[in-house]
């Protein structure tokens, strides 16, 4: 048992739980903008590849962290155009056409990544990290927590400034409008389409960051469906989140570590089965709908296309 | 509009020709269902052949080799062989799909009935009869895919949750449980890979004579049409069609819908494990740790182009096998990943679902009369001109 707390497995279990849990909180954050303005985005897995797979090539490239993370999220926001034109402008079924981003970016982030590299897995370095002073100090807990990449501590910023701008701007209140009754914000003379396409290419460019985040920062690398289900897994902490983004971090961070509780594990030599360790998010995610099912909320609007004049 | 003058200039010559028009119309309907399930197919094999083009494969050399390993000689069996699971799961979805139900779990449930009789499949073939033993491990597939349908089924019912994100856990759950059996109690002692002990071939289900396909395929089909006389001709199947067409109205005329909601859940459930069965007892023989085919991902675009009718899903399950038969020697020849297919089937349903759109416009645009009334409208008018 004392094995548990030694200082190999802590680090392991933080950081990797930081990685997993900061490309959640990008994807979930997004999300959350959409599903506020009533798109169910079921695509999400496959904008988080796309910009995994696209931000990777940027960055070995580019030779830039940034140009890396700027490509992810051109190549997320590119997949949600998608969603922007058939979903959104053209009233499609959203499910339908989010399965096929799924799928289509399955395919072909796997396939490019096929007759690019090929076998071969080329690796970046690792990010340059930035320090917080003192916090950074403190024993175990500092160097992992309080030393990350810059993108961290500026994605955490971003939640902030989402949350403001739910609360406290127009901007905000548009597009609360657009899940909870779209009708009423198109009496008000604003256009429901582009509120909700906007929110849409926000969630693809988020989406995208994630999987930037995942492939440059995380792994060093872009492996074929390297996102196992991430992307899922932000849509049910958007739900459970009931569009909250201070508890979408929560939620990211507390299933992040329960992601990485199985390398974690492996590092500190314990000998338990990963099959039983990886389940272990999914199955706090049934037990946490089983718990709360009553208490989640999802905009009345949510999924239904908007079609001007129609009941 | 070109259509509708012509119409009109032809209105009094066709009222004598009154029983024309059903016809006329039922192969304009015709028409319209073919335009609407194939056009989408060759937009993507098209779209796909700009795409092999862009990865400096030759699209010709690709198509002709998914026609070589998926048709000619022998390879058309492969193909039925490959049907039937692929059947089986989306006649499936069929019967959720039809309630409005999004039952995404196929993969957990598929896996953990696959891994279920994989590992009690050799013990029972050998202690009982044969037929006795496919059938009982046939109910437990089916068994272990419901079961697992059940979870999401009773949360969907009693709070409305999220079909979509539980039935996906469940999915994960139920892949990650399948590996745990795989690697743990159904290991096969006598070899290092962790994979479960082989059925002997003589105990698996038996081919059609003359050919390699095995009974499986009848199962499916028979499946797919049992279900479809369930959903067209049977309460069970109207109600269900109410309840997606609009639960409060199902509701108000006295359908118990969180019932309904179980039912058509353990159904969908019993026939993807029933895939399972088909596909371990009749292609396999065993299940390899970490083996996830996702026939369901692959096969939800044809149980939308098929308008979630059982029957009309033949033709298209029968395509897409003969495409994965043949793709997977295409794409080996082309040296890329049989991924690519994927890309082909999310691009047929991107297509598919524009052409919907596309058609749905032009009914928007067409006249809501019946064409009785279209006609006596027509008469009336032509009548008051020429008295005028």
């Amino acid at each position: 048992m004392s094995e548990l707390l030694t200082r190999t497995f802590l680090t392991a279990l933080i950081s990797g739980g930081l990685i997993a849990g900061v490309s959640l909180m990008f994807t979930a954050l997004g999300e959350t903008i959409s599903e506020r303005a009533g798109v169910l985005n079921i695509g999400l897995e496959g904008m988080m590849l796309v910009g995994a797979y696209i931000g990777f090539v940027g960055a070995y490239y580019g030779h830039s962290f940034w140009v890396g993370f700027a490509a992810g999220i051109a190549g997320g926001a590119f997949a949600s155009l998608f969603m922007v034109v058939l979903c959104v402008r053209l009233g499609l079924d959203q499910i339908v056409v989010g399965i096929a981003i799924t799928l289509a970016g399955e395919g072909i982030t796997s396939v490019l990544q096929d007759t690019q590299f090929g076998s071969t897995y080329p690796r970046l370095g690792a990010p340059p990290t930035v320090a917080i002073p003192l916090l950074s100090d403190i024993p175990v807990l500092g160097k992992s927590v309080f030393d990350q990449p810059l993108i961290v501590y500026l994605g955490l910023a971003g939640v902030g400034a989402v949350s403001w701008i739910f609360r406290r701007t127009n901007a905000g209140l548009n597009l609360r409008a657009a899940g909870e009754k779209p009708e009423a914000l198109d009496a008000a003379g604003v256009s429901v389409v582009a509120t909700r396409s906007y929110a849409v290419l926000c969630t693809g460019a988020l989406a995208g960051l994630g999987g930037a985040y995942l492939s440059i920062v995380g792994a060093g690398t872009f492996t074929p469906f390297m996102t196992q289900g991430q992307g899922f897994m932000a849509i049910v902490i958007a739900m459970l989140a009931r569009g909250k983004p201070l508890w979408v971090v929560m939620g990211s961070f507390l299933f992040g570590i329960s992601l990485s509780v199985a390398t974690a594990l492996q590092l500190a030599g314990i000998n338990i089965s990963t099959d039983v360790v990886n389940l272990l998010p999914f199955i706090a995610i049934m037990v946490a709908l089983v718990a709360f099912a009553r208490r989640s909320y999802l905009p009345p609007a949510l999924a239904l296309p908007y079609i001007r004049g129609a009941r | 509009m070109t259509g509708a003058t012509t119409d009109t200039a032809l209105a009094p010559e066709s009222r004598p020709l009154e029983p024309a028009a059903p016809s006329r119309r039922f192969v304009a309907n015709a028409l319209d269902v073919v335009v609407r399930s194939i056009v989408p197919v060759l937009l993507a094999l098209g779209a796909g052949a700009i795409l092999l083009l862009a990865l400096g494969r030759d699209p010709i050399t690709f198509y002709s080799n998914v026609w070589k390993g998926g048709i000619q000689l022998t390879a058309w069996q492969d193909s039925a062989i490959r049907a039937a699971p692929l059947l089986l799961i989306a006649v499936g979805l069929v019967v959720v799909f039809r309630a409005n139900i999004w039952n995404l779990g196929y993969n957990g449930q598929f896996l953990l009935g696959a891994a279920l009789i994989s590992g009690l499949g050799p013990h029972l073939v050998a202690s009982e009869p044969r037929w006795f033993a496919l059938l009982v491990l046939f109910l437990v597939a089916g068994g272990a895919g419901a079961a697992w349908t059940l979870v999401p089924a009773l949360l969907k019912a009693r709070y409305e949750t999220n079909e979509i994100i539980t039935t996906l856990m469940m999915s994960f759950i139920g892949v990650g449980v399948a590996n745990i059996l795989i690697k743990g109690p159904f290991q096969d002692p006598a070899v290092n890979i962790p994979q479960t002990r082989v059925l002997p071939l003589n105990k698996m289900l038996p081919s059609i004579p003359g050919t390699r396909i095995h009974i499986g395929v009848l199962v499916a089909l028979a499946a797919a049409l049992l279900v479809h006389f369930v959903l067209t001709r049977t309460s069970f199947g109207l109600r269900l069609q109410i309840l997606g067409a609009n639960p409060r109205a199902a509701r108000h005329i006295g359908v118990k819908v969180p019932r309904l909601i179980v039912m058509s859940f353990l159904v969908s459930g019993l026939l993807v494990g029933m895939a399972a069965a088909a596909d371990i007892l009749g292609t396999w023989g065993y299940v390899r740790a970490n083996w996830n085919p996702a026939y369901g991902d692959t096969v939800i675009p044809f149980v939308f182009l098929a308008r979630l009718n059982a029957l009309a899903l033949i033709p298209f399950v029968v395509f897409y096998a003969v495409l994965s038969t043949g793709g997977d020697l295409a794409t080996q020849q082309a040296n890329l990943s049989t991924d690519f297919l994927l890309v082909l089937v999310a691009l047929i349903l991107l297509f598919m679902t524009v052409i919907e759109y596309l058609g749905r416009r032009r009914a928007l645009g067409a006249s809501y009369l019946t064409p009785g009334l279209q006609q006596a409208f027509r008469s009336s008018r032509l009548r008051r001109k020429t008295s005028a």
